[in-house]
């Protein structure tokens, strides 16, 4: 066992993960902390979406997915027996690729964490806590009237918002974004990050993108994995003006990706 | 000549057509060779078979409607020889004369009983040879000028793989119009036979009585009732309630482990086990039902307390039946909740939720649509199942909610009504046809909502 590290959010000492017999992701040790935006970039099939989805051990789900190594939660081992993935993930929360609301009201897809974890303890405080997130996603003065309405008829953009709004609503203090942005257009893209420059300091927020310029303008801190190994990790000013790595320089500047 | 040698000839004469077209399109081909190429559009043997479908199926068709219409025109023949004029008038008799008569003269049979069918023998014996010649003369002469039609046709150019191409296609069109045209004709004849029923007893006597007791021979004053709803109730309450109180639960269940906590392993051995069960004929659960399930809901009944259960109870069809079901309704439920999108469960799997949280709260809903689409199925299938209800429920028709007690359903009735002596001019008979009418009604409606639920529900989802 690795030792237990520093004021970090999130850490992971000598992580691997394993589809199978298929190693995807090669002894990764990585700090992430509370007040910055965190960045992972890389070309397609680098291994960065599987491991943002072993932080909140999402990989459980998928069968033959094995992770080795240690992942800590404020020095807490997340994959440690003590650790119950549920209150793992409301601590943890994630927003994914495709916009992915229920089949059910606004109103309901916010609420829909809040009820299973027992957050509100009764209407009024219910109400009061979709009303926030919705606001902090910065979705509210759009469907304020309209909360009883289907998540699903929302347009793309602010589906995505809903779901994050969704994550919000457990009052989690990681959020986890696997490449949110890459199915919407460049207007509700420009909306969710200017949303994650406001939650920014509030969660510690992790985003997994394709998009280089994104990463430069949302986040603080970047880190670059290649084939499965995390290659270079630090200021994202550094990475994209003065990166360590060849590698690193070569995707950057798009000799390759 | 036989029917049967005529057709082996007609389709000998078919090869013969087959084999001359080839022949003369290989012909073309050699002709052909060494020029531009492309001077025979078609293969030979396409040639081949033109000519011998040409030649073959106006005939074949001929053959089929001569078969069925000759008989009648012999009938006329020998009806309108100054020797019948002294035939019994009485349909009966007459029709027994005249069908003994043919018998003889067709050697099915060797000697009279009836001395007036003797002399008709010989008239018989005319007329069949002479419309059996004219059939036999109408099929060839339609082969010969169909063949011989197509064979002229033929030329290098000629675009007979074009041509084969569409007679494929109105053969494949002629097959799917026979299941479609035989629907029709059996919705038909039901409703023929039910408005015969229709006159001679109110259909608000049928629809809403509810003293359902047919008698075969009618006795002035005795109690011959048609009311339905007795064996609407029995439907209902063995096929729609009692049924799907079994199956819903058991198949949705097991849809749910299937789909969400099954390995692969588990699901590769449970799923076709789930479809064998479709495949029991219901026979076989039909005496389950009665020589094991039903005594001992009986002999349960009787522990309770309850003084009148009977041995032919509703619950044992009911539940036997639902048995049955559960595999539709499973397989259905199964298709729905698959087809729920990943991200739908990850999404609420992501917000801590767990498994059986994420089932409740955002699979089955997502999935509803399809599951009802499903149960509505089953429910068709259950109302229009015939064999477990014959052999474990009852032939009473009570109007009860008592479940040990007897009860019949509609398919019941249909059976008891048509096993027996039969005349189709009763309402004995006839309330078969109008029971059989309502069932086709019912199902069809289930089947047609239940298919566009579903359909709704897939297209909400691509």
């Amino acid at each position: 066992m690795a030792e237990t590290p520093t004021h970090s959010k999130i850490s992971t000492r000598n992580v691997n993960v394993f589809y199978g017999e298929k190693k995807a992701i090669d002894n990764v040790s990585i700090d992430v902390d509370m007040d910055n935006v965190t960045a992972f970039i890389g070309p397609s099939g680098c291994g960065k979406s599987t491991f943002l989805r072993s932080l909140n051990r999402m990989n459980d789900t998928i069968v033959g997915a094995r992770v080795e190594g240690s992942i800590f939660l404020d020095g807490q081992d997340i994959y440690a027996s003590s650790m119950d993935v549920v209150q793992l993930r409301a601590r943890v929360g994630m927003v994914f690729q495709k916009p992915n609301p229920f089949p059910k009201s606004i109103y309901d897809n916010v609420a829909y964490g809040p009820r299973i974890h027992g957050l509100a303890s009764g209407k009024a405080e219910l109400d009061q806590i979709v009303e926030s997130s919705l606001t902090r996603a910065g979705l509210w003065a759009e469907v304020k009237d309209r909360l009883g309405d289907s998540g699903t008829a929302l347009s793309g953009g602010q589906q995505q918002r809903l779901c994050i709004a969704r994550a919000i609503a457990v009052d989690p203090e990681v959020i986890l974004m696997d490449e949110p942005c890459s199915a919407l257009d460049p207007i509700a893209t420009a909306r969710i990050e200017e949303l994650i420059h406001d939650l920014r300091g509030k969660y510690a927020i992790i985003i997994v993108t394709h998009n280089m310029q994104q990463a430069a303008r949302v986040s603080q801190r970047t880190a670059f994995f290649h084939l499965g190994n995390l290659i270079e990790f630090g200021e994202t000013s550094e990475i994209f003006t003065n990166p360590r790595e060849d590698r690193t320089k070569d995707y950057i500047t798009g000799r390759y990706g | 000549m036989t029917g049967t040698a005529l057709l082996f000839l007609v389709l000998g004469l078919g090869l013969v057509a087959w084999i001359a077209g080839r022949a003369r399109a290989a012909a073309f081909v050699r002709a052909a060779k060494g020029g531009p190429r492309g001077q025979v559009n078609s293969l030979p043997s396409y040639h081949g078979w033109f000519v011998a479908i040409c030649a073959i199926i106006p005939a074949v068709f001929f053959m089929f409607v001569w078969q069925t219409i000759s008989p009648a025109l012999v009938t006329n023949t020998v009806l309108a020889s100054p020797m019948t004029t002294d035939l019994p008038q009485d349909g009966f008799a007459r029709a027994a004369i005249l069908s003994e008569a043919r018998a003889i003269a067709q050697g099915f049979q060797t000697t009279a009983f009836q001395a007036q069918s003797e002399k008709l023998v010989p008239l018989y014996k005319n007329a069949l040879a002479y419309y059996s010649w004219i059939g036999m003369a109408g099929t060839l002469a339609l082969l010969f000028a169909g063949g011989a039609f197509a064979f002229t046709r033929l030329k290098p150019d000629f675009r007979a793989r074009n041509k084969v191409e569409y007679l494929v296609m109105l053969a494949l069109l002629f097959a799917s119009l026979i299941a479609i045209f035989t629907t029709v004709g059996i919705f038909a004849s039901l409703i023929f036979e039910s408005y015969q029923f229709f006159s001679m007893v109110s259909p608000f006597e049928f629809l809403i009585g509810t003293n359902w007791n047919p008698k075969n021979i009618v006795t002035p004053g005795a109690d011959n009732g048609y009311g339905a709803i007795p064996l609407f109730w029995g439907t209902i309450f063995i096929g729609a309630i009692i049924a799907m109180l079994v199956a819903i639960p058991l198949g949705l269940m097991s849809a749910i482990f299937l789909t969400q906590y099954a390995s692969s392993n588990i699901r590769k051995l449970m799923k076709p086990i789930l479809e064998i069960l479709a495949g029991v004929p219901t026979v076989v659960y039909g005496y389950f039902a009665a020589l094991t399930v039903a005594p001992a809901i009986r002999d349960f009944a009787v522990m309770l307390g309850v003084s009148n259960a009977a041995s032919d109870n509703a619950l044992a069809a009911g539940i036997v039946m639902g048995v049955m079901i559960i595999p539709l309704v499973s397989s259905m439920s199964d298709d729905s909740i698959a087809a729920v999108p990943n991200a739908m469960r990850d999404g609420s799997l992501a917000m801590g939720a767990t498994k059986s949280e994420t089932i409740k709260k955002v699979l089955l809903p997502a999935a509803l649509p399809g599951v009802v689409g499903g149960v509505l199925l089953a429910v068709s299938r259950a109302i229009g199942e015939t064999m477990i209800v014959v052999m474990a429920a009852g032939y009473t028709a009570n109007l009860t909610a008592n479940p040990f007690d007897t009860i019949t359903t509609v398919t019941v009735q249909i059976v008891a009504l048509l096993t027996g002596d039969q005349d189709f001019g009763s309402p004995h008979t006839l309330a078969a046809f109008a029971l059989g009418l309502a069932l086709f009604i019912t199902t069809f409606l289930l089947n047609y909502v239940a298919l566009r639920v579903v359909k709704r529900y897939r297209e909400a989802y691509e």
